[in-house]
């Protein structure tokens, strides 16, 4: 083996592309490679019905750190996200909300439903925003070993302590229950309108195994809204021909660094000699040395399938072993003959310009959740409902279009009536029925636009993305996974035992979507440690 | 009472917020939608539509057409080819501009052009018996601007006659059954096309480019997403960017075309209105500044920003006033005419005056900004303009690909 490479990235995600951009801007000689034939992991466009452009997996853009842009310079790639305008609710029998951008337009469309609820979502998106603002210095550093005695590392420590102590003492109230509690124990402070409730509470269960009543759906609320468009928390948008469209631009922005990317490459190893990281193994036998291997998987596949786990101090492994992944959620995409009609806004097709939720009260989000408890998916799914053709022309013909349905909920241990496992393969259609089925009974006549349908199971998700039991974050946004310790105590900071290697996925800090955290603070990680080798 | 275009009663509708602006005594929408940006991102991605038939519009023709117009333009007009369009200035006997505008040659001794003022008179007395004749025809004509990459698919679905006029291209067409003057031209810095419409027919056509127009995320856009598409095209605003010299007070409010960076226009071996003066400014090195580019750096404006314990603001962050811009040393070096957060660019960007030892690509300066009541600087290099400029506003129209999603831009 010869050393072509400084370091060699496994996995072609997003937080891959990124790292690896970010090491060759560095000047390290770097290498991608992707199991797959096209780079993107779960951020992928798919033409599967000609003309018609499928996000298969992932499908919108907001929590994408904003220095990235800038220190890799996607614009110059072709970097391009249309912001959705507006978020609709559909409720029942012709209600519905519509939030936009004007705050008192959106304060009428509350008081519609209730007067106090449209006044205290005044306070509420205040405390939001601040709340964002506040934890944003979070989501960009690299958190501190909770577990180490070194001075630094106690220094680190308390310089976050002193920093959190320094917030305002409300926001320190609230961040004790973001950290354990429940979204409806913060949004029943303000709002008794179930309408409004549960298109605030969506955020707090995507991709996550709870209900927006259970311990743990705080954080991930806040996890999905301390993303910003153009400097507003909490805004998402679609990128230009999907998300795909937005791996593209990391692909040629790494290349443009100088990153070489190889395609149809998997490895099966990695290379360790004398306790460091020497090179990967591709499947077929080929060899490729680098003194730096930075794995963009899942922590379950870094620490378990990449290297062999008894390289690793038990309480790693035990740490890995243990981590909560529980895919729940599933996507249902269609090709449609034209806009579903929603009641109450017939001729009003521009409401199809951003998020469409279906999940009217937190009673169904419950009851859905409670089929997944019991391990079914949802008899009536919570539905995240986006027509991306409506703002990106380009991603269906004119007059058609594409619709992305992200499914809540779909267990990745799906059980029997009589409690045996159950073949997620021979369910799949019934998934897809289902989830048809509520669309048309929000959207009377949908049945007959539908050109084309793909369903998309978390197992499916684990086999074609390699999503260790198809979570979607790369392991559940909850408290005990979350900063210090994701993916585990101590090796929270991208290092691992095995001198040379890293890791790099949504796996580590900040965490899952398409965020690109966990690639840039790995690099920063890598280089710095890099010179300090150099001396 | 503010007039009403011809377009009004069909965009009426489509203004949410309903706020009307006067544009030359015009109702004019500075947005249709609460929030300006779905409506720059039309421009940017799909097809906008602008209202601009408050512009004044002129029909200068006779035998002595073109003669006149190289007399009074900056620029060469009789030696453009028939179906071609031209932008150019104009300037007063002292070489300061007046205005700028695309000027149209439509037949061999026809020419159209829009202008930001009135001009009937202003025309006719510089061409006294010259076998010209200056007809305003403002009221006579619609003007629609169709912007953006799909600008192109929505004409498509109503001709084939366009596939070959090139940029600042001019052409006679019919849609549907309606004759239309259409240029390939635009104040947007994007592909997109102008459309000139007999008052009688303006409704029909509107009816026909929203319909045709329907698959390609057509929409109106305002006056607010017209600015961030301008300034990001690096074109500039008369009241903005530049005044016209006929109504300033003081040459201090007046500009030459090297100041406003249009000395491109300039041929000096060309006699026209204000050339001895401006061959005399070349000569005496007597140019006061230059129009240029700057970028704010991003890190220093989250840095000052994040410092105040605030959200740097970017969505909606536009100001079309005067800035201070500062050298690094603290001490005053000109001023922004037009500051922007360009959503595509992800970055604040503005069209400045910058005396000429500043003017040069890379020159650092600082930008005054006023985050909360008290001035501020952040830092800006100077850029060459445009800020924004794809390969699609020139290029051949050509046939959309097949799979969309996968083309560059």
């Amino acid at each position: 083996m010869t050393d072509q490479y400084d370091a060699i990235v496994v996995g072609g995600g997003h937080n891959g592309l990124v790292n690896a951009a970010y090491l060759a801007k560095a000047g390290l000689r770097t290498l991608v490679l992707e199991r797959r034939s096209l780079v993107g992991g779960a951020a992928i466009t798919e033409e599967l019905v000609p003309g018609f452009q499928f996000t298969t997996f992932s499908y919108a853009l907001s929590l994408i750190r904003p220095d990235i842009v800038h220190d890799l310079a996607l614009t110059d790639h072709g970097m391009k996200v249309l912001p959705l305008p507006h978020t609709l609710q559909v409720g029942r029998d012709g209600d519905y909300l519509v939030l936009g951008s004007d705050t008192y337009e959106n304060f009428h469309e509350i008081a519609r439903h209730s007067i106090e609820d449209a006044e205290a979502y005044l306070d509420f998106t205040h405390m939001t925003e601040r709340l964002c603002h506040a934890m944003k210095p979070l989501m960009d550093m690299v958190p501190p070993n909770s577990v180490s005695d070194h001075p630094d590392d106690l220094a680190a420590m308390a310089r976050l302590q002193e920093y959190l102590a320094g917030l305002d003492e409300d926001l320190q109230e609230l961040l004790e229950v973001i950290w354990t509690g429940s979204v409806t124990e913060i949004l029943d402070r303000y709002f008794e309108n179930e309408l409004l409730k549960s298109l605030l509470a969506s955020s707090s269960i995507i991709g996550s195994k709870v209900g927006p009543r259970s311990p743990g759906s705080a954080l991930v609320w806040l996890y999905h809204i301390i993303g910003e468009y153009d400097g507003t928390f909490g805004e998402w948008g679609f990128h230009k021909g999907g998300n795909g469209g937005f791996s593209r631009v990391l692909a040629r922005a790494a290349e443009s660094w100088g990153a070489t990317i190889r395609t149809s490459a998997p490895v099966t190893e990695v290379i360790v000699n004398d306790g460091a990281a020497v090179g990967v193994r591709l499947e077929g036998g080929e060899e490729l040395a680098a003194p730096i291997v930075v794995s963009a998987l899942d922590p379950r596949r870094t620490f378990t399938e990449l290297v062999d786990p008894s390289f690793l101090p038990d309480d790693l492994t035990a740490a890995i072993t243990s981590m909560k992944f529980q895919g729940t959620a599933a996507k249902v995409n269609f090709a449609l003959d034209g806009l579903p009609p929603i009641p109450g806004l017939e001729g009003r097709p521009e409401v199809f310009e951003g998020f469409t939720n279906i999940g009217p009260s937190i009673d169904y989000l419950e009851t859905a959740f409670a089929d997944c408890e019991a391990g079914r998916f949802s008899r009536r799914p919570f539905l995240d409902v986006c027509v991306q053709s409506t703002l990106d022309p380009d991603m269906a013909p004119p007059g058609k279009h594409v619709m992305s349905c992200f499914v809540m909920y779909a267990p990745y241990h799906l059980k029997l009536a009589d409690g045996t496992e159950a073949d997620w393969d021979a369910e799949r259609e019934q998934l897809g029925d289902t989830v048809q089925e509520t669309l048309e009974e929000f959207f009377p006549g949908f049945g007959k636009l539908v050109i084309h349908r793909e369903i998309v199971t978390p197992l499916d998700i684990e086999r074609t993305v390699g999503l260790t039991e198809g979570n979607i974050f790369a392991g559940e946004l909850f408290a005990p996974q979350m900063f210090f310790n994701r993916p585990a105590p101590g090796w929270n900071q991208y290092r691992t035992p095995i001198e040379g290697y890293y890791q790099c996925g949504s796996g580590t800090h900040p965490g899952g979507c398409v965020i690109g955290g966990p690639g840039k603070l790995a690099a920063g990680q890598i280089v710095a440690d890099r010179q300090m080798a150099v001396g | 009472m503010p007039k009403r275009t011809p377009f009004f009663e069909r965009l009426a509708p489509y203004n949410e917020p309903q706020v009307w602006d006067h544009w030359v005594g015009y109702l004019s929408a500075p947005r249709y939608q609460y929030s300006a940006i779905t409506e720059y991102y039309a421009i940017r991605d799909g097809a906008g539509v602008f209202d601009t038939s408050p512009l004044f519009k002129y029909r200068i023709s006779g035998s002595g057409a073109g003669k006149f117009l190289d007399q009074m333009m900056v620029r060469s007009m009789s030696t453009m080819p028939v179906g071609k369009g031209r932008y150019t200035c104009w300037c007063n006997s002292e070489g300061f501009v007046v205005e700028d505008g695309v000027v149209l040659r439509v037949a061999h001794d026809e020419y159209l052009i829009a202008t930001a003022q009135p001009n009937l008179r202003y025309l006719r007395r510089l061409s006294p018996g010259r076998n010209v004749s200056v007809e305003d025809v403002s009221e006579s004509y619609g003007m629609l601007a169709l912007q953006g990459p799909h600008s192109i698919s929505v004409l498509r679905e109503l001709t084939s006659d366009l596939e070959d006029l090139g940029y600042f291209g001019v052409t006679n067409v019919v849609l549907g059954d309606i004759p239309v003057t259409i240029s390939r031209t635009g104040f947007t810095g994007d592909l997109g096309y102008e459309i000139w419409v007999e008052h009688a027919t303006a409704e029909a056509l509107f009816d026909l480019l929203f319909s045709a127009g329907m698959g390609y995320n057509i929409k109106p856009v305002g006056e607010v997403a017209l600015s961030m598409a301008r300034i990001e095209a690096g074109l500039l605003l008369i009241d903005v960017d530049f005044q016209s010299a006929r109504f300033a007070w003081v040459d201090a409010q007046r500009e030459t075309p090297v100041e406003l960076g249009w000395g491109w226009m300039v041929d000096l071996d060309r006699d026209f209105i204000g050339r001895d003066a401006i061959a005399a400014e070349d000569a005496g090195g007597t140019t006061r500044w230059q129009t240029v580019g700057l970028t704010v750096d991003w890190h220093d404006y989250e840095r000052l920003h994040e410092g105040l314990g605030l959200v740097a603001p970017k969505e909606g962050v536009l100001t079309q006033d005067t800035m201070s811009v500062y050298r690094r040393d603290g001490t005053y070096a000109g001023y922004a005419t037009s500051f922007v957060f360009s959503s595509l660019l992800k970055r604040h960007i503005a069209i400045a005056k910058l005396p000429l030892d500043l003017t040069a690509a890379g020159s650092q300066v600082e930008l005054e900004l006023v985050p909360i009541h008290r001035p501020e600087n952040v830092s800006a290099t100077v850029v060459d303009m445009p800020f924004y400029a794809p390969a699609h506003k020139l290029g051949p129209v050509g046939r959309p690909s097949t799979a969309p999603a996968m083309t560059e831009q």
